[in-house]
């Protein structure tokens, strides 16, 4: 009885909490994506011949972000019947979004038009109980092209 | 020392190939930061303490990858990528790669 007790309680905090984080997060993210928009980030390997001298660093940024009880829950029911696991397409989605944001940012700091070659690398750090996926970590990493001043 | 992801440098000359470098590092997360992290997995969102712990990581990755460059006597390492992965419970490793080579 107590286990059901909780079980429901940690449920319940899942969903509460982990839709607000879920909604401030994207509401952070979008109003980001918005200020660093003018930052081109792509994954052509090429540099721009036609820019000018122009100066590079490697640039990174990275995230670990975890899934609440509630959505893990949802996710272990969905295994059972198969399907698309809505609750951690979001997650992963965010984490990517965050990931590039992060890399902007920095790039940002450089005073960086933009970033060539961005690379996105996604790895499971925690092995839960249960080999679930429970948190992940997103590295997104490129050059960053700044012009030289003369 | 240039370190970058592209294959080439825009506007400098490949002088000498020097073949791969390598730096990684293998971090465990302490038991305070594990605990707190099992709560975020039942609220959700950022974990920060294993955002820095493996950013950190990374860093010394780079710079173990940058010692072994100058070691070979390059003065770039081009094309670098990073890989993770977890190698037991509670542990990752950071390994970052590249090609070092010497620019004139």
């Amino acid at each position: 009885m107590y286990d059901l007790i909780i079980f429901i309680t940690l449920l319940a905090l899942g969903y509460f909490f982990g839709r607000a984080a879920e909604k401030r997060h994207y509401k952070s993210i979008i109003t980001r994506e918005q200020m660093l928009k003018d930052i081109i980030a792509v994954n052509s390997r090429v540099p721009p011949m036609d820019q000018g001298p122009l100066s590079s660093a490697l640039v990174s940024g990275n995230v670990v972000v975890s899934v609440d009880y509630f959505k893990r829950f949802l996710a272990g029911l969905r295994a059972l019947v198969g399907g698309r696991v809505v609750s951690y397409e979001s997650l992963l989605d965010r984490a990517r979004r965050e990931a590039i944001l992060r890399m902007k940012q920095q790039a940002r700091e450089l005073n960086a038009i933009m970033v060539f070659n961005t690379k996105l690398e996604t790895a499971s750090i925690s092995k839960n109980a249960r080999g679930a996926i429970g948190s992940i970590e997103v590295v997104a990493y490129g050059t960053a092209l700044s012009p030289v001043k003369r | 020392m240039i370190v970058t992801n592209m294959e080439i440098i825009p506007g400098q000359r490949i002088k000498q190939h020097l073949g791969l470098v390598q730096g990684s590092t293998v971090r465990a997360k302490h038991a305070g930061r594990d605990f707190m992290a099992s709560l975020k997995n039942i609220f959700g969102g950022e974990l920060k303490g294993y955002t820095e712990l493996l950013q950190e990581s990374r860093d010394e990755a780079v710079e173990r990858m940058k010692q072994q460059a100058s070691a070979v006597g390059a003065n770039a390492v081009l094309n670098v990528r990073f890989s993770t992965s977890s190698i037991t419970q509670g542990a990752a490793e950071l390994f970052a790669y590249g090609t070092a080579v010497i620019l004139e």
